[in-house]
């Protein structure tokens, strides 16, 4: 595919903007030594480039996507032409609140119902993705023992199965990060984490179910070890679509938390973002919200910030349209929906297990959530087929690989997310195209190190990529 | 695989040269990059750092991992090798060429194996 | 109630049965009963699309839309071209995941490459990522750059936004980072403080330029002083005026951050916007976030994969520098597309027309009454002093004019850009020249 560059030809382009109506004005600023290389391109052609990109990406619209720990569920339109909405698309964010009652309304409604959802008491809508409201919440810790004069609590505990963003939300947050082994089962080792508390615990991370898919059946009494030590629990709401509705993790004994309204509340991934990443909190956590919080008064609403506030977490109030998206959906399926879309995510995954068990041994042998860990570690011994191998396979039988070599306690991990919105046909045809690698794999092993054969680029060179970065384009001359 | 005589080996795989004249270069030894596979980047400390025995003074990047280099002594880092920065691949290609660091004024040594001892060893991590 | 699970009932019972379980209840046995809610959740009941539909658009008309706009203030109403609206809104670049599987993502690793090409020639930086949340973490992600073992200490001008600020010092805190607040002399960087404040322990220093009062700083001074303290120059900048003005990499800055909201992003009441971060070939390896590369595939053809990984949160974990992971990317996609669309004349076009509309409002506010709080070269955003600045918002307000922003009882921060005809201009000025 040609570079928009180089398509470029001077002297092209759109007809944009009207005359000047002003005088001009010649501005004593120095100025830049030459132009910006910046393309110049007719409309057409402008059209045509990014429809050609746009053929060479994977949608949810173009297919499967069951990336494990993803939550890849279907974008519903109605949330899209709801963000489209001029009231919100062309609203100031500093124009007044009497101004602004719509978009005070989208963030307390939002607010309200994933605080219900979780089990929380308050909410900032701020954070900008998962990683930032991670970050939120243990800064939010942090002002919390800062303000106790509790000094000494420098730690925050995370398993090993745990997400990178975890350990590196921590350190981000000036602690030190206690990695604790998980137990056979994937599970917390309650005595393992017994043996790392104690008065310098500031925490604990954890997600529930875990990284591997399985819902942590001691969640009590780890919350309970980690309170009685003095530290607070911290929920990671990655894997939230696999329990909403049928347990908050306010109700597990976690005092903070973050949700990812672009993967469990059905917004766009958009390419890798724009998401957003709550982060909620019971009440004792509430003054150190950053940002503002919404409060109503007789349908009028207003904003509020405590003195107590860490600040802020980025500019204004969060990505804003991706909000009013997720609250779309909530409002679409409504007290009833979210167990209903939870339940069916766990049903879809454990049919796929099921399925798949008996060629593709699995990492943990019992019922999964929304989610499901095989380890190829079996296949790599025997017929030197990685997970690696397995996944670039699927890419020529148009479904997205899932998760690889995630999490890190699995060997030639592939862990598979189906959720809810696949029907049971595409669930079958997922599991005959994973059956029928398996057979080309026992057949032809070599053959599978050229997988993809069908894609419009083949594997990559990575090494040479990190090697010698080359990161933009080199213009001629 | 290689294992030159003259040189001393550690537990966590690096190799080091007394050069006799009171420093050491340290890198890292075949049987380690050969398991980190294509190593993309080395991150270095900087001359006149201290490194601790058994700690880790800098780190090698692969595409997909990134690993900690251990200091097998202790003491102070009189010279970097630059080159690592702009020819990663050396490590990969010739690994008791491509040295990492040089230490002088060593004041405690993690206990070493030499290249018998070493190999066998392998044999059995391997 | 609306529900986006495909399955028949028939089908979830057939479903179960073969995955081994008689009901839901029976699948969900495995969480133990005493953390189940046991209750309906206390949420509104699901309703259809079309009456979500109504609901929506309700809750929307509730905003007041401004159709004449003369705030700024980190948030800019610039034309967006049809074209960039249709782009951005295919559903492959909508619904697509972080482009980790290379061979059937050239699409979007493309199209990030060419994104960090424009952020590096506009900047005139040598390396750009892929995108940060806005332009307030892409500074406080530029300070925490900076860090280094005896350098520290974080030195912020009182003239960038303050939200800018309020960000760098909530990061800071995460880091027990100290953050001082270089004082301004005549809404500009007092050169002598900063020179006084600097020392061995500084990491960096940001300044915004053009700053919060639309005042441009004196770079080429601040450079010096910064760099013969031995620290790093953050420059914050608004993107529009790099179609013509001295770039970052001319003036000698460390790293350029900014907010790309005004490349084809609309006011969205705060987000999502797009921060954008450059820097030189030095400093490659301490920029956050993704980073497309070219490399080529088995065949030798040209392709795109994400590189320099393992500096990111996936593969360094508690060693990152920083925890991105998700970030803006289809707000990196609309200012690619919209900076296609304008090219570099259109760019051009785009800044000279908000500097010109300024200070033709500028001269007008001041015809009617107000005077001009700085006599220094501004780009489109300058402060003005009146009796009650309350009373100017509120007439303009009325008359479905947003005013500037207040900031004080006696200051307006004002903006104009190339959507402010000459015709709202001298009707702006006229309600002030009534009230004042």
């Amino acid at each position: 595919m040609q570079l928009i560059f180089e398509r470029s030809k001077k002297g092209r382009h759109l007809s944009l903007f009207p005359a000047c109506d002003v005088p001009a004005f010649e501005l004593d600023a120095p100025k830049r030594a030459e132009a910006p290389k910046l393309p110049e391109i007719s409309e057409n052609e402008l059209d045509r480039h990014y429809t050609e990109l746009a053929k060479h990406a994977q949608g949810m619209n173009d297919g499967f996507y069951p990336l494990g720990s993803c939550t890849m569920k279907h974008n519903p339109k109605v949330n899209e032409q709801a963000a489209a909405l001029e009231g919100f698309t062309m609203a100031h964010p500093l124009q007044s609140e009497a101004d602004s009652q719509g978009s005070l309304e989208v963030l307390k409604k939002a607010t309200d119902i994933l605080c219900e959802i979780t089990g929380m008491d308050n909410m900032t809508l701020q954070p900008a993705a998962g990683a930032h409201g991670e970050f939120t919440g243990l800064l939010l810790i942090k002002a919390y023992h800062k303000a106790r004069g509790d000094e000494k609590r420098t730690k925050i505990i995370v398993p090993d199965s745990a997400h990178g963003t975890n350990p590196a939300s921590a350190t981000m947050s000036g602690y030190d990060v206690i990695s604790v082994e998980s137990g056979a089962d994937g599970c917390v080792d309650l005595e393992k984490l017994r043996a790392v508390v104690g008065e310098d615990t500031a925490g604990l991370m954890l997600t529930n179910p875990n990284t591997v898919g399985i819902f942590d059946k001691n969640i009590l009494e780890i919350t309970n070890i980690i309170h009685e030590a003095g530290g607070l629990c911290y929920y990671d709401g990655a894997n939230l679509n696999a329990v909403m509705g049928h347990v908050r993790p306010g109700d597990m004994g976690f005092d903070v938390i973050h949700i990812n309204l672009h993967k469990t509340f059905s917004t766009p991934h958009g390419g890798g973002g724009p998401g957003s990443g709550p982060c909620g909190c019971k009440d004792f956590l509430a003054p150190y919200l950053p940002g503002v919080t919404v409060v109503e008064n007789d349908g009028v609403y207003s904003y509020s910030k405590s003195e107590e506030s860490i600040g802020d977490m980025k500019a204004f109030y969060g990505n804003f349209l991706v909000v009013v998206r997720a609250l779309t959906y909530l409002l679409t399926v409504g007290k009833a929906g979210i167990p209903e879309a939870s339940q069916n995510a766990v049903l879809n995954a454990n049919y796929m297990k099921k399925k798949l068990e008996d060629i593709y041994p699995m990492a943990y042998d019992v019922t999964c959530m929304h989610e499901f860990v095989m380890s190829l570690e079996g296949m790599k011994h025997d017929i030197d087929v990685s997970a690696l191998d397995v996944a670039k396979a699927l890419l020529d039988r148009g479904i997205h690989p899932p998760t690889m070599y995630f999490p890190l306690i699995v060997h030639e991990a592939l862990m598979v997310e189906p959720t809810e919105t696949e029907c049971k046909e595409t669930l079958d045809h997922a599991i005959e195209a994973f059956r029928s690698i398996y057979e080309d794999a026992k057949n032809n092993p070599a053959k599978m190190h050229m997988m993809p054969m069908e894609t419009p680029v083949k594997r990559l060179d990575e090494v040479r990529a990190a090697r010698t970065p080359v990161v933009k384009y080199e213009f001629e001359n | 695989m290689n294992f030159p005589a003259e040189l001393k080996y550690s537990k966590s795989h690096e190799w080091v040269k007394d050069n006799g004249d009171g420093t050491y270069t340290i890198g890292i030894t075949d049987f380690a990059q050969d398991a980190l596979g294509d190593l993309v980047f080395a991150n270095l400390p900087e001359e006149g750092d201290a490194v601790t025995a058994e700690e880790a003074f800098g780190d090698v990047e692969s595409v997909k991992a990134v690993s900690d280099v251990m200091s097998p002594v202790s003491g102070e880092v009189v010279a970097i090798n630059e080159e690592l920065l702009d020819a990663p691949e050396s490590i990969n290609e010739d690994p008791y060429g491509a040295w990492f660091i040089k230490v002088a004024n060593v004041t405690e040594t993690e206990e070493l194996l030499d290249a018998a001892a070493y190999e066998a060893f392998c044999a059995t991590e391997a | 109630m609306g529900s986006y699970v495909p399955n028949t009932e028939a089908e979830q019972l057939q479903m179960l049965k073969e995955a081994g379980f008689e009901s839901f209840e029976d699948m969900l046995s495995v969480i133990p009963a005493e953390v189940r809610l046991g209750r309906e959740l206390n949420i509104p009941e699901g309703k259809s699309e079309l009456e979500v539909s109504r609901e929506m658009k309700k809750i929307a008309a509730k905003n007041k839309v401004y159709e004449t706009v003369f705030r700024g203030a980190g948030a800019y109403k610039h034309y967006v071209p049809a074209v960039v609206t249709t782009i951005v809104n295919k559903e492959e670049f909508v619904t697509a995941y972080t482009p980790y599987q290379a061979e059937i993502s050239q699409g979007i690793l493309q199209s990030i490459f060419e994104y960090q090409t424009m952020i590096c020639e506009l900047t005139g930086m040598d390396v750009a990522n892929a995108s940060v949340y806005d332009g307030a973490t892409a500074a406080a992600e530029a300070c925490a750059m900076c860090q280094e073992r005896k350098r520290h200490t974080v030195y912020v001008a009182e003239t960038v936004n303050p939200q800018t600020l309020s960000v760098i010092k909530t990061y800071g805190f995460g880091k027990d980072i100290d953050v001082k607040v270089v004082p301004a002399c005549s809404g500009t960087t007092d050169l002598a403080a900063l020179a006084e404040m600097m020392d061995s322990e500084s990491a960096c220093f940001v300044v915004q330029h053009p700053n919060y009062y639309g005042l441009f700083e004196d770079i080429e001074a601040i450079e010096k002083t910064v760099h013969e303290a031995g620290a790093r120059l953050v420059m914050s900048v608004n993107p529009v005026t790099l179609g013509t003005l001295k770039t970052p990499a001319e003036y000698g800055a460390d790293i350029a951050v900014g907010d790309g909201q005004p490349f084809g992003l609309g006011l969205a009441y705060g987000g999502p916007y797009l921060g954008f971060m450059a820097t030189t070939s030095k400093m490659m390896r301490k920029i956050p976030g993704r980073i497309v590369g070219e490399t080529v595939d088995t065949q030798g053809e040209r392709g795109f994969v994400l590189t320099l990984q393992a500096r990111e949160q996936h593969i360094r974990r508690e060693k990152a520098s920083s925890n991105i992971c998700s970030n803006q990317a289809l707000c990196a996609l609309t200012a690619s597309v919209y900076l296609a669309a304008v090219g570099p004349e259109g760019l051009k076009e785009v800044a000279n027309q908000c500097v010109s509309k300024a200070h033709y409002l500028a001269a007008k506010l001041v015809e009617a009454g107000l005077t001009l709080k700085y006599e220094k070269t501004y780009f489109n955003e300058f402060v003005t002093e009146c009796k009650c600045a309350d009373t100017i918002i509120d007439a303009c307000a009325k008359e479905g004019i947003l005013a500037g922003l207040k900031l004080s009882d006696t200051e307006i921060l004002w903006c104009a850009t190339e959507m402010n005809t000459a015709c709202e201009i001298e009707k702006v000025a006229a309600i002030v020249k009534e009230v004042c």
